[in-house]
């Protein structure tokens, strides 16, 4: 019996409530006229054939009686239909597609076997808290460290591929022989390296991508010859598709080695370090014993390892701050904005459920069951939130690529973020509690006895609490709304002082493009000077150019690329305060880019290694070094050789407009020895022309081809374009901001509206009243004014704490400006209260529009 | 409403002559039918809610005689438009049938 009552928990409950007992009877005397063993059981079978089918279709029935009930019902209230849906579709939306980005970007592990062990070493001196290890300083980090489980390296780079079709430039990474065992990944075909392949240094790993587009994707690809740049090598292994590291476009893996030039100078650093904590080791004590061991190569080479120790993180914790802090506050925005779309439609609900009060009741004494009524009132909040969600979802679908642009390329990871379904699931989640809780509490108070009594009376007491409730969810409203506005305007006034950095040259007109000479085909100086002297000439040549030149690197495109300065007299210091940023420049740089020449002169072609070897520098330079002195003529020692100063130009932002920079130095391209510095050899070029790079393109395609048919060009951009990617992950979190921040103010004038037109409503007959006693229509405006001003204030005062608290936390963000700008909160808080009067507006006109008579008849 | 689903139509003549309980109603069908229609209790009292949303039933206010009376049980009598529904149903079965047999078809195997 106790089976079969449990079984009829399958019905509905208002089924089961109305019926249960005579279902049971009707059991009870089926099994009693059952005799036997078999009896019984085939009367506990047929129970279980019967309950399972019909409640299944009971509760078809319910559900489709509660959906056409729901139809009719918001067909009715057409406004309160759209206002919930439109709610709820921007509250998931914009949740789901900010926490997709910050999921993949911030929540989500690495891609690798046990990531949370992989742990990146670099090199810390003062001033640069991630250095690039040295070979030698890296070789004895390794062979001390007991912590570690493996320690391999890398270091970043880019080589010509030359295939059948047009060459093409691919990223590349140079790594230690271990450095991908370490990380842990299997080839999907072929093998790895062993330190067999670090000797002869011939042999590759290539990226799924690249075995799909230049080798046909066949199993014949391992063995194969590749030719990078001029040297050929043989195919050893292809990564997985889902491999990507050290960053998304790396498509090729080459062996290092470390040549014993590399091993006798400790200040030239170029690997990443990438380590694997031994098991049962904490991150802690890893940091703790590379330190040691740093403290101990810094007292066995105090010149060249003065003031170096190490740093330490998670791999999981590469992304630089700047970017998590990006993404943590569009987060916050858009936890903001569904908190917001919660509290409207928990208003929404309220205020209706206020209006159904007597209708609920009506039912309810009509004999309507409790439990029917909240089914009911639950499948209505569902439908609104399932509709809402839907939309919500396709908004999120296509915002995401929106705010893809916060990913860095830089990352150990693929793809773009998709939307994330645990995340959907989480915003369909909030919304749906919002809306259970609040559509279903008004129904069982509304089911309740007391709810009948108010129905006799005919009152409109009830709710006063709901009332307060409905207060403080538009002072919330208006609240969050208002830190929004304060985050984004001090946002947009960052973004705004950044670009009004000069950065100290001139971006229109300007285009730009690589050509990077591959070694060891380039790796004579001559070489090099013909390869730019021709190709230099001829785009000189071409009509609508005005100049022309190559240089190591663009500014901004690349902020690093540093070297010590050695004066005669002055002690050498590694550190930020005595390096400057060195560039090998083609005469005609600082005209392309027009910089400014202050004093002297531009290199010149004739600056060759026969003359003197010459260099200029930027003010700053002089400024550090030779304040109230005369520069020209001055001698210091600068990459590798010493150099004379033979002009001064203007100071560049070559780290970016957000940095400042070291000053700059910039020398001539013949003036190195043959494979010195190649890092440093000129690769990119850039133009200045009155022709739009769509008609110069194919010009300097043919020169370039003319003067060396293998050598592919790539990075083609224009030097404005440069300079608008520095700002283009802002921007986008600026316009997702921005929307938001319009949006939430929209639901704030939304509920602020809604709560005044319902208390208006509601004391229509009080008002009637007042008007009849002689009130005149200017004090009843102020009446419903006051209610709304308090509202807002109840709303703004904490607002702009928070809002203060929230410009304290992104301060980093905020490129100088001050949290607590007096004109953002001052046009945040003009805009909030602008709002509040349109709020405010149609409900206080209605209420002087009261007329008394017709407001006391209606009772 | 018509045709009415066979169940209902089972109840609705088994409440003509008397108002009956549901178990009653159960066993009326399948002594009727001679064992061949055994309604289950989850069809009869899903049946039993429609029938009494669409107005064809009602629950009895008189009660039997005492000493048949079982204090947990609902009684359940026809209504007039019950009646009706069910003889409109009986009309459109009958006029089935005529049709059927105008065409010569006959129920038995020849």
């Amino acid at each position: 019996m106790r089976f079969y009552r449990w079984l009829l928990h399958l019905y509905p409950a208002s089924l089961r409530i109305e019926y249960g007992d005579e279902l049971a009877s009707v059991f009870a005397a089926r099994r009693a006229g059952a005799s036997g063993v078999f009896g019984a059981a085939g009367t506990f079978f047929a129970a279980l054939a019967d309950v399972v089918p019909n409640a299944a279709a009971a509760h078809l029935d319910v559900l489709r009686q509660d959906l056409g009930y729901t139809a009719r019902s918001l067909r009715r209230a057409p406004g309160f239909a759209l206002t919930a849906v439109l709610v709820v579709a921007l509250g998931v939306g914009a949740n789901t597609a900010a926490f997709s980005v910050a999921d993949f970007v911030l929540l989500r592990p690495l891609p690798f076997p046990h990531s949370d062990r992989l742990i990146k070493v670099w090199e810390r001196t003062p001033g640069y808290g991630r250095m690039e290890l040295s070979p030698p300083n890296y070789r004895d980090l390794k062979t001390a460290a007991t912590t570690l489980s493996g320690f391999g390296a890398y270091s970043p780079g880019a080589a010509n591929l030359v295939t059948a079709g047009e060459p093409r430039r691919v990223a590349t990474a140079v790594v230690t022989h271990d450095l991908l065992s370490v990380v842990g990944v299997r080839p999907m075909m072929g093998r790895l390296f062993t330190p067999a392949d670090t000797i002869a240094s011939a042999t590759i790993v290539i990226s799924y991508d690249l075995w799909q587009t230049q080798l046909g994707g066949d199993g014949a690809a391992i063995g194969k010859r590749v030719d990078l740049d001029g040297r050929p090598y043989t195919v050893i292994g292809v990564m997985p598709s889902d491999f990507h590291f050290p960053s998304r476009d790396v498509a090729v893996w080459r062996t290092y080695h470390m040549a014993p030039e590399d091993a006798a100078s400790r200040s030239n650093n170029d690997l990443a370090g990438v380590a694997r904590l031994r098991d049962g080791v904490t991150l802690e004590q890893a940091q703790a014993e590379l330190a040691t061991i740093a403290a101990r190569l810094e007292r066995e080479y105090p010149q060249e390892n003065e003031k170096t120790g190490t740093t330490v993180y998670r791999m999981s914790d590469e992304l630089s701050d700047r970017t998590r802090l990006l993404i943590v506050a569009l987060c916050g925005a858009a936890l903001c904005t569904l908190l917001l779309a919660c509290a409207n439609l928990a208003n929404l609900l309220l205020a209706r459920a206020v209006g159904r009060e007597r209708e609920i009741a009506v039912r309810a004494a009509l004999g309507a069951g409790r439990e029917r009524l909240m089914r009911q009132l639950v499948t209505e909040s569902l439908v609104l939130a399932a509709i809402g969600g839907t939309i919500g979802v396709v908004v999120a679908i296509m915002a995401v690529p929106a705010i893809a642009r916060l990913v860095p390329s830089t990352l150990p990871i693929a793809q773009q973020p998709s939307v994330d379904l645990r995340v959907l699931a989480f915003a369909a989640l909030s919304i749906l509690v919002t809306g259970l809780a609040f559509g279903v509490f008004p129904a069982i108070r509304a089911g309740s006895p007391r709810a009948l009594e108010a129905l006799r009376d005919g009152a409109r007491t009830l709710g006063g609490a709901r009332q307060r409730v409905r207060s403080l969810l538009v002072m919330t409203e208006v609240m969050v709304s208002v830190a929004l506005l304060i985050s984004s305007g001090l946002l947009v006034r960052a973004m705004w002082r950044i670009q009004a950095v000069d950065p100290g040259f001139k971006t229109d007109g300007v285009l730009t493009l690589r050509t990077a000479l591959p070694s060891p085909k380039y790796e004579l100086v001559n070489a090099r000077t013909q390869f730019y002297t021709r190709v230099l000439n001829d785009v000189r040549a071409l009509p609508g150019v005005q100049s022309a030149a190559y240089t190591s690197f663009l500014p901004i495109a690349m902020g690093g690329g540093i070297w010590p300065v050695q004066i005669a007299g002055h002690e050498v210091i590694r550190d930020a305060s005595n390096s400057a940023s060195l560039r090998f420049v083609s005469p005609q740089f600082f005209a392309t880019l027009r910089i400014p020449l202050l004093k002297g002169r531009d290199i010149a072609q004739t600056d060759d290694a026969t003359q003197p070897f010459v260099a200029v520098v930027s003010q700053s330079f002089v400024k550090r070094y030779w304040p109230n002195e005369e520069p020209l003529g001055k001698r210091f020692q600068f990459g590798l050789h010493e150099r004379t100063v033979v002009g001064v130009v203007g100071d560049i932002r070559v780290r970016g407009l957000e940095q400042a920079s070291e000053p700059q130095v910039y020398v001539a391209p013949k003036q190195v020895g043959d494979s010195e510095v190649t890092f440093y050899s000129p690769k990119d070029l850039a133009i200045r022309s009155s022709l739009s790079a769509a008609s110069l393109l194919p010009e300097i395609r043919r020169i370039v081809r003319a003067a060396d048919p293998q050598q592919p060009i790539s990075n083609v951009q224009s030097m404005e374009q440069i300079v608008v990617n520095e700002t283009a992950s802002r921007a986008a979190q600026l316009r997702v901001l921005g929307v938001l921040a319009a949006i939430a103010l929209l639901l704030a004038g939304v509920g602020l509206h809604g709560l005044l037109s319902f208390t208006v409503s509601n004391r229509t007959r009080e008002i009637g009243v007042r008007v009849a006693l002689g009130a005149e229509s200017s004090r009843i405006v102020r009446m419903v004014a006051r209610e709304g001003v308090v509202l807002a204030l109840g709303g703004l005062i904490p607002g702009v704490a928070l809002a203060f608290w929230a410009g304290r936390a992104m301060q980093a963000l905020l490129a100088g400006v001050k949290p607590n700008d007096p004109l953002t909160f001052a046009v945040a808080i003009a805009l909030c209260g602008a709002t509040v009067l349109f709020g405010c507006l149609r409900p206080a006109i209605r209420a002087s529009r009261v007329d008394p008579a017709m407001a006391l008849r209606a009772e | 409403m018509l045709p009415l689903p066979p169940a209902t139509f089972h109840i609705l003549m088994a409440l003509t002559d008397e108002d009956r309980h549901g178990y009653a109603i159960i066993q009326d069908v399948e002594a009727r039918t001679d064992g061949e229609l055994r309604l289950s209790a989850g069809t009869l009292y899903r049946s039993i809610q429609r029938m009494l949303d669409q107005g064809l039933i009602v629950e009895a206010r008189k009660r039997p005689a005492p000493a048949l009376d079982d204090e947990r049980r609902r009684y359940y009598s026809i209504t007039s438009f019950g009646t009706s529904v069910a003889r409109a149903e009986m009309r459109r079965l009958t006029q089935l049938v005529r049709l059927a047999r105008a065409r010569g078809l006959t129920p038995e195997t020849t």
